[in-house]
């Protein structure tokens, strides 16, 4: 039987009063990039922090490749590779420097380490300040260095706890290829993030986890399923038409259309929107109601965090800041 | 077995050039650092030195032959500190999850910073041979008892390294760590034997003073340096202090690193 890359079952972890699991369970397939999406505070980091040994559960089970981390953590810590939100990454060292070390605590060969520490710096977009002190990277630059050194034991699972927060956009955008690459070498990730768009555009299965429980499970497309299909909104260009447009599209709605005032526009959920869309024109057509604007689209991860949790991720983000570090 | 053995020494050489590298990129921090200890040797040696000399206390009829015995058993026990504030400091970083991540040595991080902070401490001793040699110091008992002294002084701060380990891990800021630190070396490099002869002391605090490690030391390297004999039991009583150090604060170093945050 070939064992899932990574895995927890019923895991409880309580720090003081505070639970930041509470009955986590899930399960990733390997060699598929695992999305664990959830505001601050939500239990990310923990699970994170578990599954790459930093901390034991109190009842549960994780296990990484099959190995209980718990049990047998040093095995574990032969297969898997850590980045964080956090560059971990020596200051005082260059950037070989700070690969170069982490090779050698990973016991490998010196003329491997020697290999894949320029074949990393390289890739990495590092090779020019490859010599220089860490002290001179920019924050970009230090995250990909944390990446690297992540990466110098060719690690089977890669963890990876919000890599790209905090940067702009466009490190961001390299780093996603950096990663898009290392699943197509074969690793398996699992990838926290607050950012809904990252978890839609890299993950294969997200998991939503809010308050240390997994809230909703799925590929993006199944978790906007969940919402029912898609929307057709329609601006009117006139305000007085907004009860009769109600009523006309009613009978094509799944829910209960709604009508912003601000933008006079009414949000249609249907089952299916390309086949519903020239119903609802002709229907409107009837009703001798004037549109402005139409358009079609399906639920983003944004509708299907907050019809979840009941609110945005964006709302959560400020506050509690999550205990520990990367 | 073998394999473990190698690996745990090679992590242990790992972190320990990863701490060494530390210092040559600062050379300001050798630099200072070795300024603390001329100062206070060399303030010593001349306030003092005058009123001591005279006494017949000091070895060779020159107080520097006393004081710099004493001194250096101060410059390793404040060069222990050090431990402390750099393990404190990385605590603070992502780095030290790093660490706890990689299949290295659970005792490697300290590991690596107590012996780093043991080789500044042989940098800093060095340097105050040569300006105790300047204000007059010599050896007196042959070179390699001279090197045995050196030795003993060097396992001394490695021993408190350790300790200080212990207080770094356990208290996460390296502010609060050289506080707690010196707070507790303080005492007992001034009620010592290191830079004056315990016996003028009064009587309570002779008893603390004639029985602690500092006074061990200080009275072990004078043997060594210049031959006066140490009293009775000096060199058991040191061993076994530095033996119960290593036996109880190196486990408990580990500890605190394995323990989750």
């Amino acid at each position: 039987m070939v064992s899932f890359a990574f895995e927890a079952t019923d895991v409880i972890k309580r720090f003081g009063d505070v639970k930041a699991l509470d009955g986590v369970t899930l399960k990733a397939e390997q060699g598929k990039i695992f999305g664990l999406l959830g505001p601050n505070g939500a239990g990310k980091t923990t699970l994170v922090r578990m599954l790459s040994t930093l901390t034991e559960p109190d009842s549960g089970y994780a296990k990484v490749l099959g190995i209980d981390v718990a049990e047998e953590p040093n095995k574990v810590r032969k297969l898997i590779g850590l980045a964080g939100q956090f560059a971990a990454v020596d200051e005082f060292q260059t950037g070989r420097e700070n690969i170069t070390m982490v090779g050698r605590l990973y016991h490998l060969p010196p003329d491997v380490i020697r290999k894949r520490t320029q074949e990393l710096l390289e890739s990495l977009n590092l090779a020019e300040a490859a010599n220089r002190s860490v002290k001179t990277y920019s924050g970009g630059m230090r995250r990909r260095l944390d990446l690297g050194t992540s990466l110098i034991a060719r690690p089977k699972v890669l963890f990876l706890d919000e890599p790209t927060t905090g940067l702009d956009p466009r490190t961001r955008l390299d780093l996603w290829a950096i990663i898009r690459e290392m699943v197509n070498t074969g690793t398996s990730i699992l990838l926290t993030t607050q950012y809904l768009e990252e978890a839609d555009e890299l993950a294969d299965k997200i998991a939503v986890i809010d308050h240390g429980r997994v809230i909703a499970e799925g590929t993006s497309d199944q978790l906007k399923k969940r919402l029912g299909g898609d929307v057709i909104e329609f601006q009117l260009s006139n305000p007085k038409d907004s009860q009769k447009a109600l009523q006309a599209v009613a009978k094509l709605a799944v829910k209960k259309p709604t009508f912003d005032e601000n933008t006079l526009t009414v949000s249609l959920p249907v089952k299916d929107g390309s086949g519903v869309l020239a119903e609802a024109v002709r229907t409107l057509d009837k009703a001798k109601v004037e549109l402005a604007n139409l358009s079609v689209h399906r639920p983003s991860l944004d509708d299907v965090f907050l019809s979840i949790t009941g609110k945005k991720v964006e709302d959560t983000k400020a506050g509690n800041h999550e205990k520990g570090r990367v | 077995m073998y394999e473990a053995v190698q690996n745990e020494i090679a992590d242990i050489w790992t972190m320990t050039k990863r701490n060494l590298i530390r210092y040559t990129r600062l050379p300001q921090l050798l630099f200072f650092s070795s300024i603390q200890p001329i100062m206070f040797l060399t303030l010593f040696n001349f306030v003092f030195g005058g009123a001591i000399g005279s006494h017949g206390a000091a070895p060779g009829g020159k107080y520097i032959n006393f004081l710099l015995p004493g001194i250096l058993a101060q410059v390793v026990l404040f060069g222990a500190v050090n431990t402390g504030i750099g393990l404190a400091d990385d605590m603070n970083k992502g780095i030290i999850d790093r660490f706890r991540s990689l299949p290295m040595s659970r005792a490697a991080v300290m590991g690596g910073r107590t012996v780093a902070d043991t080789i500044r401490n042989l940098v800093v001793t060095s340097i105050l041979l040569g300006f105790g040699t300047l204000y007059g110091f010599r050896f007196m008992n042959g070179v390699l008892n001279a090197f045995i002294m050196v030795a003993i002084m060097l396992l001394f701060g490695f021993a408190f390294s350790w300790i200080s380990a212990v207080i770094g891990l356990t208290l996460k800021d390296p502010e609060t760590a050289q506080l707690a630190g010196f707070l507790f070396v303080f005492p007992f490099t001034f009620a010592s034997a290191a830079f004056l002869p315990t016996s003028t002391m009064p009587g309570w605090l002779q008893a603390f003073a004639n029985n602690q490690p500092v006074t061990y030391v200080s009275n072990a390297a004078r043997e060594f340096a210049l031959g006066v004999p140490a009293p009775d039991g000096t060199m058991l009583k040191l061993f076994l202090f530095l033996g119960g150090i290593f036996l109880i604060f190196i486990p408990l170093a580990i500890r605190q690193y394995k323990r989750s945050v």
